[in-house]
């Protein structure tokens, strides 16, 4: 094994391996708290929906658009002062998520929004017809019956943190991404190069798999 | 219980206001069930949804319960909404909720009952609906029939006072409209609770309704108790409802009698004269010889009925007709 791979520190790569699942899963949550209630705000203030507000929704709707058209790797540069700014580094594990939570935060929105505007309306009218205010519409009725697809789009995020996570290591944001470029591409140890995409290959087989198995089961049918 | 004065409804489509329902006045009582029949587009739904304000009228007064319900701010309007169960022709059931909370949801979002309260009436309403079996069953494992009975738990279970039906059978088999409409009958018994449902099919009209108005392009063109406009239907739309629910056609009935001799009557008998022997008495008295050209027994509500379409040849048709009409039976003389 150490023959094939002799340019492979492997504790490097276990080190490497935990920084990948540090920034994702950091930047995960985040985007989770920030990009479920944008998604309920785009929903709710969408047209014919129970807040309609033209002009808020346009221009949210504008935000959320323009963020999701800056190529990921023009966003990690330009963060780098914000991102300072708020944990004191722009390296590493914590250098990594601001940027990751601001790329995933509009994408995952509009998943949210998606997967709320699948619900029938027949559900919103008798959670109405049952006397529910706005909030417990949201909370009773819209957010169990959208589960499913917005575990779905949890999934499809975690998999895009994955890869944008491994793209930060172009600016030094550690983890399997910044190993592949640093050894695999920098000093061509292809054996680097293919340990480190195997690697991020099974972590993204893997969140699917569970993402999948978590969608079926909340399904409920 | 519900008023309606000079209600009106217009929808802003593309900026323009197109009505849906025009001038409208009608009294739903207490503990009655109301009937509103019409094609579709004709503005049942608008109608229904007026009446928990999911709809608000366009201008009028909407009294329910002596109150001007136009006038409640939300909190007043959440307060309404839970004495006025609803009940839909896609059941509008959570798919990710068991059969037990979607039941206990309304009483949840309440926040006035305790745990223990909640628990104990679900079991009451699905004890009721006859789903005690099923109560941690999902909606997707259920028939169209037991989904509409878990809806109808879910209405009832806040006790409200009236119950809004929109096309709650639609979607049902035969067999199973039935015994939902069934079902809806007996709540109405037991509890007092008064209905509207709302339908294009007058068959439900026929089975639990104790009075209905007809609803065509958003006007009610004719209102009354069910036997009055099931038996002797007024307006054409009314009469093309009676007709199809009888699966006939009033116009080529009229071309297949042209070739029978003869006069021809139409008796329609209501309550314990549809079983006299009044056929033959008359016909054996008068010398008249009849056919029967077209029929149904059947029953409105409870109360049996007969409608009769006969020639009369020979013999002294106008004694017969005579003795017809002295008797307990509504004569119509078609030719
Ligand atoms: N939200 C809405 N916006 C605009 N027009 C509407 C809206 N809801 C209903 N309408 C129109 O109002 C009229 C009456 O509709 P309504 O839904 O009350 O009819 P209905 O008798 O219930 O018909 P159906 O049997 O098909 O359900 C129709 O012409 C319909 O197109
Ligand atoms: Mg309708």
């Amino acid at each position: 094994m150490n023959e094939l791979f002799t340019n492979v520190d492997w504790a490097d790569i276990w080190q490497a391996t935990l920084d990948t699942f540090y920034m994702v899963g950091g930047s995960l949550v985040f985007t989770i708290l920030l990009g479920l209630p944008l998604g309920v705000l785009l929903f709710l203030t969408g047209k014919r929906q129970l807040l309609e507000q033209a002009a808020f929704y346009n221009l949210l709707s504008f935000v959320v658009n323009v963020l999701r058209s800056v190529p990921f790797i023009i966003l990690l540069i330009v963060m780098i002062p914000v991102t300072v700014l708020i944990t004191g580094t722009s390296l590493g594990v914590a250098g990594a998520i601001p940027p990751l939570v601001v790329g995933a935060t509009p994408f995952f929105a509009r998943l949210v929004e998606t997967a709320l505007r699948e619900v029938d309306r027949g559900i919103i009218e008798a959670a109405q017809s049952m006397g529910a205010t706005t909030r417990q519409i949201v909370i009773s009725a819209l957010l169990p019956e959208a589960l499913p697809g917005i575990i779905a789009g949890i999934t499809v995020t975690a998999i895009t943190l994955v890869s944008y996570a491994a793209m930060s290591g172009v600016i030094g944001g550690g983890g399997l991404g910044d190993l592949a470029i640093r050894y695999g591409y920098q000093r061509f140890q292809t054996d680097v190069m293919i340990v480190t995409v195997v690697l991020l290959l099974i972590i993204v087989q893997v969140l699917q798999m569970v993402g999948d198995k978590l969608v079926i089961h909340f399904s409920r049918r | 219980m519900i008023e309606f004065k000079n209600i009106h409804k217009s929808y802003q489509v593309a900026g323009k206001a197109i009505p849906a329902l025009h001038d409208t006045n009608l009294t739903v009582e207490q503990g009655e069930v109301f009937g509103v029949i019409g094609h579709s587009g004709a503005g049942k739904s608008t109608l229904l949804r007026l009446i928990n304000l999911l709809e608000r009228p366009s201008g009028g007064q909407l009294l329910v319960d002596g109150e001007d319900i136009t006038r409640l701010d939300s909190a007043g309007l959440r307060v309404l909404r839970r004495k006025i169960g609803m009940i839909f022709q896609h059941f509008n059931l959570l798919s990710s909720k068991t059969v037990a909370d979607n039941v206990a949801l309304p009483m949840k979002l309440a926040g006035i009952y305790s745990k223990a309260e909640i628990k104990a009436r679900v079991a009451e309403l699905l004890e009721r609906v006859g789903l005690s079996d099923q109560a941690r069953k999902y909606p997707a494992q259920l028939s169209g029939g037991q989904k509409q009975r878990v809806g109808i738990a879910r209405a009832l279970a806040c006790r409200p006072k009236i119950l809004l039906c929109d096309e709650a059978t639609s979607a049902l088999d035969p067999q199973t409209t039935q015994s939902v409409l069934q079902l809806l009958g007996d709540i109405n018994q037991e509890l007092g609770l008064t209905i509207v449902m709302i339908t294009h099919e007058m068959d439900a009209i026929r089975r639990v309704c104790d009075r209905v108005a007809v609803l065509d392009s958003g006007r009610i063109v004719e209102m009354g108790p069910v036997a009055e406009v099931f038996l002797h239907p007024q307006h054409p739309t009314s009469r093309r409802f009676v007709f199809e629910s009888e699966n006939q056609d009033e116009q080529e009935l009229h071309e297949d009698f042209r070739h029978v001799p003869g006069h021809i009557l139409r008796l329609t008998f209501h309550g314990e004269a549809t079983y006299t022997p009044l056929l033959g008495t008359v016909a054996r008295e008068t010398g008249v010889d009849y056919s029967i050209l077209a029929g149904r027994i059947d029953r409105i509500k409870d109360v049996p009925y007969g409608q009769l379409t006969i020639a009369l040849i020979g013999g002294n048709y106008e004694e017969a007709l005579k003795r017809f009409n002295a008797a307990d039976v509504h004569v119509e003389v078609v030719r």
